[in-house]
């Protein structure tokens, strides 16, 4: 058999850091911890001293709300928080307080569209847990870092729903695109604000049982997250094919080698010994305050996606590109709101197009662009009515992306305001095909393509800035005009 | 005035009112009875000296002021010298919880129950003894030594907070702070003469207690007398935002004149006289609730008929508990490490060499309680048993105000006499673990002595957040009786 024959299912537990002022038990700030110095942003709690207690930062609960809602779940009216015992440095009490029997959330759901249709990942629970700090091996010895021990994080553990890398990738997209929409994290995965872990099992395609699944542990790139899934699931496929067995264990990946590394087997594994915190009484969501939650919830990306296909008549796929960020999405309204004449569709193509091609050449975000939405949407206004070529619109966009402006001063400081006059435009076809009489005869002898050649050569005479709509249908009227009375040699 | 020590908090307090003595004699009072007696006694691990007279000076400074304008109330705590458990963090002054691993240590924050005394302006004389972690009932499971019963220097003074109480009856001090997790306040009361104060969970606020067994942990206080508990637990007790196992409730006033025995209805659970009771402790215990009875109480025989679980529920509840509580000692952040290759030898040899033998014992109890396969038999049916408990206690409370019973089995025992037998040191708990697994407050003072000159103590309980009925009916017994008065012959 082949790895084509078995069928890949994949689970995804997905860790991501709240964006909270403060952290999840005390009051320390949360700081980017890949820029604070070490061990400025701690205090006695989130560094376990003896005689310290946790207090619930309600705001977290909150962030957590949204994104339980937003996912679908049913969210429970008490959870608890529980202990999860192990030693390690970075550990500082010597266990984590996380939520195990009873989480914040249940049985949600996202929606993901891999070319072939929505479908549902479902989404098993949701809970609040606190994060741990961070080591820093020197040689001989290893460093502490306390700055993010205790800053909140979301666990939301999804069902085994995904079968491909594809499914995995669109799970993992969707679900960072939600948590920024719902301003609860960053997404910046290099700040490892996001991080996965993937159970991965084979079995041979059309059966339903569940083949053994292994873990794989501290997945901090959606690069690492596809490779790492993939080459498993081929090892996986592998070890069937020559009729072996897997192991069930937690993996680590090697981003180097490309390939995953057995940490700990079944038989090593943790028994975190979880139990009720006792310092820390249920935590109750009234209805009420999950209403007001759930009512304060923005637009979200599947709903605006559906809205911007339907509305504006865009194409899933320029649809689902405009949508993955709330930023873009909210561009692209905004620049709409500047041009309300001209169709949705163009202007979703020049962001999608043009503005999207600058963004990645220069490697910014949308939020730190310099041209206005209301810029854009002006600019393509211009393009539009003709003010403007399309050509001319590029770089004047090019221009306002380098230094900010309105696309109107950069047209009239350029002097690029198109050339529409069809008078003018005669005036410069008749003074070409005066000076080009070889080429005119070239084209009355049969050779059509000589017709684009003076079209290049009229638009060069206007210095680019000619409507070339107009200059096509004044050039093809002469040449017409021409063929019925042929110059005399 | 014969020697100041001898005086009872609220003597001292009015006194210090009056302007006829100031917290600085007081205070230096204190220090030169310790300095005469710690030698034998050894109820402290750390003496303030110098913390204390600054204190006392600035209570002075205030007490001036006070009798010159008494338009804003003052605590009767105001310039009184008193001790801390060693379980409770002071700010920058050793706390060691009685153990190795805690050498050295200074928190740089204070127990919000501390704070609080100290704001009320207690002079704080040093921290005292205790079993290891809060884990024993003898505080011979101190690693820096054991306390002795100042009644008799070869017996215990009880435990865990023995320090405290050993320092009360000695008169070293005029109260301390003690912590009472399965009896730890009321025990040691007991076996040295004095009365202790068990108050309800969340009472008090933990921040700051460094914890053993978190559901079951509360700050209380050792004295000479119920009244004088009262400015001490009126100055604890509350709600702190730190705490949220705290109680939001508003902290009532104790007024001890109004306390009346008259119509009271008080419960003797029948399951605590039971076979192992010295009989010289029942008699006692039970000629106290004849005074009450005499004093217009209504006396009635009740049940608590999980009462013989309590003791397997707690030392399955409070080891698993403390087996986490205590996993954050490992030589990384705090406290000494000891010399090691790597990370796995650093933990297991600073916490192989700096935790005593009963506390490894209750970290393994713990941890095998919590392990997987384990737990739904023993932490969760445990848990379970808890909530019959409790409902044990919530039914007699429909019946009767409060519950009468014994401390402890016997009276201070020798040292070294439960040698290694830690499941006959267990026993010693019996009477007091009930209250702390149903949350509930207790108060433990003296009602009488044995043929030994032992003290011995008995024990009330009233329903959560029931201090005020406790320490009214406490003092309305002691208003009757001089047994709160009598000295040890130190």
């Amino acid at each position: 058999m082949t790895a084509s024959t078995y069928e890949a299912v994949i689970g995804l537990e997905v860790h991501a850091e709240l964006l909270t002022r403060s952290k999840m038990f005390c009051g320390c700030p949360v700081v980017d911890s890949t820029q604070a110095e070490p061990n400025t942003a701690v205090c006695e709690i989130c560094t376990g001293m003896p005689g310290t207690l946790p207090v619930i930062n309600q705001r977290a609960v909150e962030y957590a709300l949204r994104v339980a809602l937003a996912l679908r779940c049913q969210v429970a009216e008490t959870s608890v928080f529980a202990r999860k015992n192990y030693f390690y440095p970075d550990l500082p009490k010597g266990y984590q307080i996380s939520q195990y029997e009873l989480p914040l959330a249940q049985q949600g759901w996202l929606s993901i569209d891999v070319g072939s249709g929505e479908q549902r990942v479902r989404v098993r629970r949701v809970h609040l847990e606190e994060d741990t700090g961070k080591l820093f091996h020197r040689e001989g010895y290893s460093l502490v870092d306390y700055n993010r021990s205790g800053v909140p994080l979301l666990e939301i553990v999804s069902e085994p729903d995904m079968h491909s890398v594809e499914e995995v990738k669109a799970y993992a997209t969707a679900l960072r695109s939600l948590l920024r929409y719902l301003e609860v994290n960053s997404g910046d995965m290099e700040k490892g604000v996001i991080r996965f872990e993937a159970n991965v099992s084979v079995r041979p395609s059309g059966s339903e049982t569940l083949g053994t699944r292994t873990e794989i542990k501290n997945l901090n790139s959606f690069r690492a997250l596809v490779r790492s899934i993939a080459f498993e699931i081929e090892r996986q496929s592998r070890l069937l094919d020559a009729g072996k067995t897997v192991v069930q264990e937690t993996l680590g990946w090697d981003e180097v080698r490309g390939v995953t590394l057995s940490q700990r087997s079944k038989e090593e594994a943790h028994d975190y010994r979880y139990f009720p915190e006792p310092d820390l009484p249920p935590l109750h969501v009234s209805a009420e305050w999950a209403e007001r939650v759930r009512a304060e919830l923005p637009e979200l990306p599947d709903a605006r996606r559906a809205r911007f296909r339907e509305r504006y008549r865009l194409t899933p796929y320029v649809a689902s590109i405009l949508t993955a960020e709330r930023a873009i999405a909210d561009f692209y309204e905004d620049a709409l709101a500047a041009a309300p004449q001209v169709s949705p569709e163009k202007t979703a193509n020049w962001i999608s197009g043009e503005l999207f091609a600058l963004l990645n050449q220069a490697a910014l975000d949308i939020d730190a662009c310099r041209v206005t939405p209301r810029a854009l949407g002006e600019l393509v206004s211009m393009v539009e009515s003709g003010e403007i070529s399309a050509a001319s619109g590029k770089a004047v966009l090019a221009e306002i992306f380098q230094a900010g402006g309105r696309p109107q001063d950069v047209v009239r400081a350029r002097g690029l305001a198109q050339l529409n006059d069809p008078q003018e435009i005669e005036r410069l076809v008749e003074r070409v095909l005066q000076e080009n009489p070889q080429q005119v005869q070239q084209y009355l002898d049969g050779k059509e393509t000589v017709s684009q050649w003076l079209f290049g050569q009229v638009m060069r005479a206007a210095r680019g800035r000619a409507n070339p709509r107009v200059i096509r249908e004044v050039l093809e009227r002469a040449l017409r005009s021409m063929e019925e009375n042929p110059p005399t040699a | 005035m014969a020697d100041l020590t001898d005086l009872t908090l609220l003597e001292a307090a009015q006194a210090l009112r009056r302007g006829e003595i100031s917290s600085r004699e007081l205070t230096e009072a204190c220090l030169t009875r310790m300095q005469a007696l710690e030698p034998q006694v050894h109820a402290f691990l750390a003496t303030t000296p110098e913390l204390a007279l600054q204190q006392a000076q600035a209570a002075d400074r205030r007490l001036k002021a006070w009798r010159q304008d008494r338009s804003q109330p003052l605590p009767l705590t105001w310039g009184i010298p008193i001790a801390v458990k060693d379980v409770l963090c002071l700010q920058g002054v050793p706390t060691t919880c009685g153990s190795r691993i805690l050498e050295g240590f200074r928190p740089p924050y204070t127990a919000t129950s501390v704070q609080r005394v100290i704001d009320a302006g207690a002079v704080i004389l040093g921290k005292t003894n205790t079993d290891e972690f809060a884990m024993g009932s003898s505080t011979e499971n101190s690693a820096y030594g054991p306390t002795h019963n100042p009644w008799d220097l070869e017996r215990v003074p009880g435990g865990s907070s023995g320090g405290s109480a050993a320092a009360v009856a000695a008169r070293m001090c005029f109260a301390a702070l003690g912590t009472d997790t399965g009896g730890s306040v009321r025990q040691p009361a007991s076996f040295c003469g004095v009365t202790g104060l068990k108050t309800s969970y969340g009472r008090v606020s933990r921040y700051g207690l460094i914890a053993y067994g978190s559901s079951l942990d509360t700050v209380g206080a050792l004295a000479r007398s119920a009244a004088d508990l009262v400015p001490l637990f009126e100055a604890m007790a509350g709600h702190d935002p730190l705490d949220s196992t705290s109680m939001p409730d508003p902290v009532p006033q104790v007024s001890l004149e109004d306390a009346d025995l008259k119509g009271l209805r008080i419960g003797v659970p029948r399951e605590y006289f039971i076979e192992g009771i010295a009989s010289e402790v029942e008699e006692a215990v039970r000629r106290a609730v004849q005074v009450f009875a005499d004093l217009g109480a209504q006396v009635q025989e009740i049940s608590l008929s999980h009462t013989d679980l309590a003791l397997p529920v707690y030392y399955l509840i409070a080891p698993a508990e403390a087996s986490a509580n205590l996993a954050r000692y490992d030589g990384v952040r705090f406290g000494p490490r000891e010399p090691a290759q790597d990370l796995w030898e650093g933990y297991f040899a600073t916490r192989g060499a700096r935790f005593g033998p009963e506390v490894k014992r209750r970290i393994m109890l713990g941890s095998y309680a919590l392990s997987a396969g384990y737990y739904d038999a023993y932490y969760g049916q445990a848990q379970k048993v808890r909530t019959l408990i409790k409902g044990d206690f919530e039914a007699a409370f429909q019946e009767v105000d409060l519950i009468a019973c014994p401390v402890a089995p016997t009276t201070a025992f020798r040292i070294g006499e439960h040698g290694d037998d830690p499941l006959s040191m267990y026993l010693e708990d019996v009477f007091t673990l009930p209250a702390n697994l149903a949350g509930v407050p207790g108060i433990a003072f003296p009602v009488g002595f044995d043929s030994r000159g032992l003290p011995i103590g008995m024990q009330l309980n009233a329903p959560h957040l029931g201090e005020p009925a406790l320490l009214q009916a406490a003092h309305s017994y002691q208003q009757a009786t001089d047994w709160h008065k009598e000295h040890p012959p130190l």
